[in-house]
């Protein structure tokens, strides 16, 4: 693989961020790559959600959080710009638990495409297959779009959530802890439907489990106190780690 | 012991809550026995004689216009000043205050709302001893309900909705209409129904504002007379047991009522939302 001419989908440099006067990230550098699965892994509490969360903004949703560095996506800064929807819009995210509205399957799944004022009956279904086919859902639920979502299982409303995460037609997926609440049937369906999704899109995942990081991603940063100590392609860091801290944690020495 | 103790409690329990259902089945069963000699179709349905025997028409109609008004006041501006101080407020003194403010006016008198409504409704703004008059006095004392319910409906949405519908990059109002409010739905309804309670028992503010006008009402700037206040007048003056229980029957089936109905809607709503 010639790494020169990947390109940098997302670009953060010297990122810091504080909650009120706890600084939780210290100028975290890292560019993401198109179209890759980027892993984020790290003990509890070391910052990889909230760098997660400040790529499409969501700790905006928090008071008392202030952030300096550049976050560059597709070359515009998304902190100079104030248009936080056409930024989510472009960069959907899934999260830990299956978070879908208590409505039917087919209405989750359009929200997002209503929202941003599509009305065309044909168009909205043909958006509601395509994305549930994408998520790989489509044969388990095409017979019920209209009953409540809350009735599927747990993996069964995972993939429905990144289906209405897919229906904005996003460039990036950020995914926190996707499968952290799902049995380990349905996180091998996830995991599958990450590598299928990674054609499309590029993907960033926080996850605790380091095996999974292994098995989905493309590279791979480790977090420690709110900085990275390693980013590299996942095989290096799982394998030939650089840092002691790295190899530490990837062989479970601690965390 | 322990096994004694286990029943004595759950004896304790059983008996508490039979007591709670019997008195009400006795309140019930009493007005029951002693108004439904008197419920007919004429009664309901029939205009009121001063000389007796006649119906409680008006009275239902005026109860009706009152329930309707204030709830069409109260119920959006309650609802509107819930969602800012849970949705849009920082959350800081100031909305400290206002939450303490309105817990107090929940506890306050309803015959002190009723002064105020005859000094300012009736006398200041010249609404007269009126329908409105009683109908704005009741605005206010149904809305700290409505903002009370509704808030504590707002407070039960999961937090992971918002995120969810923010993430999918729809701004805070499509969020606010699309996912939270009709989430708190069920909350918001049992307020408007705790309103209703509230409004048909009142009688007091009531006789203040609206005054004790047994007739059709003309127009909602006619004073008039509820059913409660006509249940107090007929037991106070003419000492009529009978026909305040058959008021108070009447009352009863209007609540059933008006609840199914209010639930029944709110489904309907719902539905349409999804």
């Amino acid at each position: 693989m010639n790494q020169s001419e990947e390109t940098a989908k997302i670009s953060v440099k010297d990122l810091s961020l504080f909650y009120g006067d706890k600084q939780a990230l210290y100028s975290v550098s890292l560019d993401i790559e198109e179209k890759k699965v980027t892993a984020l892994i790290g003990p509890s509490g070391c910052g990889k959600s909230t760098f997660l969360r400040t790529l499409n903004r969501m700790n905006d949703l928090i008071d008392g959080v202030k952030i300096t560095g550049d976050i560059v996506v597709d070359n515009e800064d998304i902190y100079k710009s104030n248009d936080v929807i056409k930024l989510r819009t472009k960069v959907g995210m899934v999260f830990q638990k299956p978070n879908l509205f208590p409505m039917s399957i087919y209405d989750n799944v359009a929200y997002g495409p209503r929202a941003q004022g599509i009305k065309n009956k044909k168009e909205l279904n043909k958006i509601v297959e395509e994305s549930l086919r994408g998520a790989a859902i489509w044969d388990e639920v095409k017979d019920r779009l209209k009953s409540s979502a809350l009735g599927l299982s747990g993996g069964q409303q995972q993939r429905v959530c990144i289906a209405r995460a897919i229906a904005m037609k996003p460039d990036i997926i950020l995914m926190d802890e996707p499968t952290s609440a799902l049995d380990p049937i349905s996180t091998l369906k996830v995991e599958e439907l990450i590598a299928q999704l990674k054609k499309e899109y590029t993907i960033v995942i926080v996850t605790h489990n380091m095996q999974q990081a292994a098995r989905v991603s493309d590279k791979t940063a480790f977090f420690l106190s709110g900085e990275i100590i390693e980013y590299d392609v996942t095989n290096n860091v799982f394998s030939n780690p650089k840092d002691q801290r790295t190899e530490d944690y990837v062989t479970g020495r601690f965390g | 012991m322990r096994t004694f103790k286990d029943n004595l409690l759950r004896g304790l329990l059983w008996f508490s809550a039979f007591v709670t259902v019997g008195i009400l089945l006795l309140i019930v069963g009493y007005i029951f026995y002693k108004g439904f000699r008197l419920i007919n179709f004429e009664f309901i349905f029939g205009d009121y004689s001063p000389t007796g025997g006649g119906g409680i028409w008006p009275m239902v109609v005026t109860t009706v216009y009152t329930i309707a008004i204030s709830l069409v006041i109260a119920t959006p501006i309650g609802i509107l000043a819930a969602v800012y101080l849970q949705e849009y407020a920082k959350q800081g003194r100031l909305v400290k205050t206002i939450r303490f403010a309105t817990e107090s006016l929940t506890g306050i008198p309803s015959i002190i709302y009723g002064l105020f409504g005859a000094v300012f409704f009736v006398t200041t703004l010249k609404l007269g001893m009126s329908i409105i008059s009683a109908s704005l006095t009741l605005t206010i004392i149904v809305l700290p309900v409505v903002i009370r319910t509704t808030e504590e409906a707002l407070k039960t949405v999961p937090g992971a909705y918002r995120e969810g519908s923010l993430a999918l990059g729809t701004t805070k109002l499509q969020t606010l209409i699309k996912v939270i409010l009709p989430s708190s739905m069920p909350g918001i309804l049992s307020g408007i129904i705790l309103s209703m309670g509230r409004i048909i028992g009142e009688s007091a503010a009531i006789f203040l504002t609206a005054g004790t006008v047994a007739a059709m009402p003309s127009s909602i700037f006619s004073s008039a007379r509820t059913l409660t206040v006509h249940a107090f007048l007929v037991t106070q003056e003419a000492g009529d047991i009978e026909l305040a229980a058959a008021i108070g029957i009447v009352l009863i089936v209007l609540i059933l009522v008006l609840n199914f109905s209010a639930t029944f809607i709110s489904k309907k709503l719902n539905k349409a939302d999804y």
